[in-house]
């Protein structure tokens, strides 16, 4: 029960809630609310490992862990932007989808022993900072020091550049980024595909780093949804997302360790002694979750929250009223 | 020979900038534009008229690249084109203001300008674009923020913004749809200096409007549209009058005088007293609001838009709480009570935003008519509302107050302004109202739905309702009510009887009664 490494370990596995919230932030700032985003992890976690096994290579495990999870996320850009059909229900759907695939070709895939992992390392001099060191730059996966500079440089995107300003206006005024030439179909088919290639790659990261292996349904074991609830808990911002990651990265982890002493602050630890209380704990992110989602979608409070105005909502040029 | 508009100049017409040739555009169950032709010259205003429904924004809408027309063609400065997005057209210098405003509202004004724009490629640096976008404005004499945030400002100063994105776009034509229905007289007057400036550097202007002295005060020539299909093309605007104009757009004679019957008011019916209330943004927008209205009077409230009308209607309708005050409906409390207590007291009310707080859009004109009634009998049977007689109810109405509809099951959102206000009123009236709450009832609508619409008020103040009416055009406040308030800042300035234009607008500008009355003395 070393907070350090609580906290070293919270960052790491807060890496997967990291890149999952962050690829759906730019789905729902372009107006696309994915619900998949459970099943394309599955999906990336279940393809990375299985090319690594079959090739040896975590590098291509990754990349095809992406590559599938922007290719299947475009089944609900057609059904959501072509069709305009309801997103929500798209999204579910997409996601029972994924997740059954996965399940059908990961068959087996538990049972294929160890493989080659994503590399970690050390960050010479940064890793020396008392604290900080340890907890950030000490024996990582490359794709942890990946996610550090995904986080600015998302915010930075989204912020300060050209795409990113005409991100916001598609989510915000669709009509209005019509009017002066912006063709919303298309940038929001590509977020929508860069949402999935981020779940796809949260899932890499997965069974390639974070906890290695195939198990199923447990792989991934809800994070996706958490990853849903952190969007609207970081109001569309990659730094408050990263904030809310790592946070429940290490909340993970300390509900995970808080039942092995027997002992705490020289107290009898109740957790250790009643094993079943653990669940209880267990469930906390999933609960957060759902009391998230629940008060999310409760339109003048996503409205305080500043939910992309068009959000969930086809765009149809020259539509009248609603 | 007659496939090519030459790109020429006569002896001494300006040339042709945009000919618009034989347009068709159906949706579906209307012929939007049947066979429109239209020409603009370069350097002029062109007036383009028409009633609620002729067609024009669709016409505009094709022009500007958003609609495809189904049949036509369309020649910008003597080439034939073929607009398949708005960016097709916006190189071929068109940019459309359009009626309900295309800006991102969390964006800023400088981010709104570039939207969609190639340059800059990557990096926004805004600050550096601040500086430019503040001088070029300058140098159109838009005075504007860059740096403010859309929702922060004025429809004034947001309708400012989207001229300097068009021209920010190098357009030379410019469509506005409707500008002046938002706006203040004081807004209106910069608009018009900002449009002759325009044209005066070769800018040439498609100018869409209700109102008719407007279009006789700017325009150079006038285009109406009547159902679809043109019924004065370039008449010049110089010696035209109001009743011709009227004529060409409704097809017959409009009257622009009222017949107001002289009849005593009876029992107060509303009263109001010390009202305080905040707005959306928790600032006080009442502070202290006192005023009756009586059974068969019209009472007005003018006021510049914003002064806390919006507000004061909200609260007596229900729909705000108010912080402090009284409301009495009949000598009845209904301060601060549901919306429906109100209603079965004999509230009608006319609000501002008919296409979402007056009607449902999605929903059929029956479903909409019925919404006040749908509880009781004959429509209500025990749990079940009884369809035949609803859609009686509906049909008797489209008829009762001429309502132009396809059928009673089309949806509220595919009416013209005019026919939608209409089926409000109709909903509202048809309840016998003792106290009618109108707000902005008649803007943006065409001169004969003004006429129809200001008769039904009068119809019910001969009926014995009282009415609080709400609105910014003086001449229709002047010519119907008996009585006028003035608000400013969310205070009753004074009250007006006599209809004095000048006192209004001392009022308005925040100048109380009393001290208007020792300047007279
Ligand atoms: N997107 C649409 N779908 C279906 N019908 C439409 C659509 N746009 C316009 N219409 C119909 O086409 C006709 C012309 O509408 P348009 O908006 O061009 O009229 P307008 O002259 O601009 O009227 P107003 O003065 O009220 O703005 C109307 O009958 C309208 O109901
Ligand atoms: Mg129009």
């Amino acid at each position: 029960m070393d907070p350090i490494i609580i906290l070293q370990a919270g960052v790491a596995s807060g890496t997967v809630l990291l890149f999952a919230t962050i690829g759906e932030i730019f789905a729902e700032r372009s107006g696309v609310l994915n619900l998949g985003v459970e099943g394309m992890m599955l999906l990336g976690a279940m393809s990375a490992f299985s090319i690594t096994v079959k090739t040896g290579n975590p590098w291509l495990g990754l990349l095809v862990a992406m590559l599938a999870g922007g290719l299947i996320s475009q089944i609900h850009a057609f059904i959501s932007i072509h069709l305009q059909a309801d997103q929500v229900v798209s999204g579910l759907a997409l996601g029972f989808l994924a997740t059954g695939i996965s399940l059908v070709l990961g068959e087996g895939l538990s049972k294929a022993g160890t493989v080659s992992l994503m590399p970690s390392f050390s960050i010479p001099v940064l890793s020396q900072i008392p604290i900080v060191g340890p907890i950030f730059f000490t024996r990582h996966s490359v794709l942890t020091y990946f996610g550090y500079l995904l986080i600015p440089a998302a915010w930075y995107y989204i912020n300060h550049t050209r795409p990113g300003m005409n991100l916001r206006a598609i989510g915000e005024f669709p009509a209005a980024a019509d009017t002066l030439g912006i063709n919303i179909y298309r940038l929001r088919y590509f977020y929508v595909f860069l949402g999935g290639v981020m779940a796809g790659l949260a899932g890499a990261t997965i069974s390639l780093a974070i906890a290695p292996g195939w198990f199923s349904e447990m792989t991934t074991a809800g994070q996706g949804w958490i990853a849903v609830g952190l969007v609207i808990f970081a109001q569309w911002d990659p730094i408050r997302a990263a904030f809310g990651s790592y946070t429940f990265g290490a909340l993970r982890r300390l509900i995970l360790d808080i039942q092995g002493p027997t002992t705490i602050l020289g107290l009898r630890n109740p957790f250790y002694y009643n094993p079943y209380w653990g669940f209880f704990l267990q469930m906390l992110p999933y609960a957060f979750t759902i009391i998230v989602l629940v008060i999310g979608s409760r339109e003048a409070i996503r409205k305080r929250l500043g939910a992309p105005a068009a959000l969930g909502t086809p765009y149809i040029r020259g539509e009248r009223g609603l | 020979m007659d496939g090519r508009q030459e790109f020429e100049s006569h002896s001494s017409e300006p040339p042709v900038v945009v000919e618009m040739r034989g347009i068709i555009k159906r949706f579906p169950g209307v012929l939007a534009n049947d066979h429109v032709d239209f020409k603009l010259y370069q350097g002029e205003i062109h007036a383009l008229l028409g009633e609620n429904g002729a067609g024009k924004s669709t016409l505009m809408n094709i022009l500007a690249g958003l609609y495809r027309p189904d049949a036509g063609e369309i020649y910008v400065k003597g080439k034939l084109v073929h607009f398949s997005s708005p960016r097709d057209a916006i190189k071929a210098g068109i940019g459309m203001i359009h009626q309900h405003f295309m800006l991102v509202p969390s964006q800023t004004v400088t981010e709104n300008i570039l939207l969609g724009l190639d340059q800059p490629r990557f990096i926004l640096r805004l600050s550096e674009y601040h500086q430019k976008i503040a001088e070029f404005a300058e140098r159109f004499g838009l005075k504007i923020d860059p740096k403010a945030k859309i929702w922060q400002l004025s429809v004034g100063e947001q309708q400012r913004v989207e001229i300097l994105k068009m021209l920010y776009r190098g357009a030379d034509i410019l469509i506005m749809d409707e500008p002046t229905a938002v706006l203040a007289p004081q807004e209106i007057e910069a608009l018009f200096i900002t449009l002759r400036k325009m044209v005066s550097e070769g800018k040439s202007i498609i100018f869409i409007s209700h109102k008719l002295h407007e279009v006789m005060e700017i325009a150079d020539r006038v285009s109406v549209l009547s159902k679809g299909k043109v019924t004065a093309s370039g008449v010049p605007a110089k010696g035209i009058t109001r009743q011709e104009l009227a004529r060409l757009m409704v097809g017959r004679e409009v009257l622009f005088r009222l017949d107001k019957k002289e009849q005593a008011p009876g029992d107060v019916v509303l009263q109001v007293e010390d009202l305080h209330a905040e707005n959306d943004k928790g600032l006080p927008a009442l502070r202290g609001v006192s005023l009756t209205v009586r059974a068969g009077e019209i009472v007005g409230l003018a006021g510049v838009a914003g002064n806390g009308q919006r507000e004061l209607a909200q609260v007596i309708t229900g729909l705000r709480k108010c912080t402090k005050g009284k409301i009495l409906l009949n000598g009845e409390d209904i301060t601060n009570q549901p919306v429906s207590y109100s209603i079965q007291r004999g509230l009608g009310h006319i609000p501002e935003d008919r296409t979402h707080v007056g009607t449902s859009p999605n929903l059929s004109i029956t479903d909409n008519v019925i919404m006040k009634k749908y509880r009781q009998p004959p429509i209500a049977r025990g749990m079940v509302i009884d369809m035949n007689q609803a859609s009686q109810f509906a049909q008797q109405l489209v008829a009762t107050y001429d309502i132009m509809v396809p059928t009673i099951r089309t949806p509220a959102r595919l009416l013209s302004g005019g026919n939608l206000q209409k089926v409000i009123l109709a909903r509202e009236i048809s309840g016998n109202p003792r106290l009618l709450v109108a707000v902005q009832p008649t803007r943006g609508l065409d001169v004969g739905a003004i006429e129809g619409i200001q008769r039904l008020l009068l119809t019910q103040r001969e009926a014995g309702a009282a009415i609080l009416l709400i609105s910014e055009e003086l001449e229709e406040l002047i010519s119907l009510s008996d009585r006028i308030y003035v608000i400013y800042e969310g205070k009753i300035m004074g009250e007006v009887t006599d209809g004095n234009i000048e006192v209004i607008g001392l009022m308005m500008t925040g100048t109380p009664m009393e001290q208007i009355r020792q300047g007279v003395q």
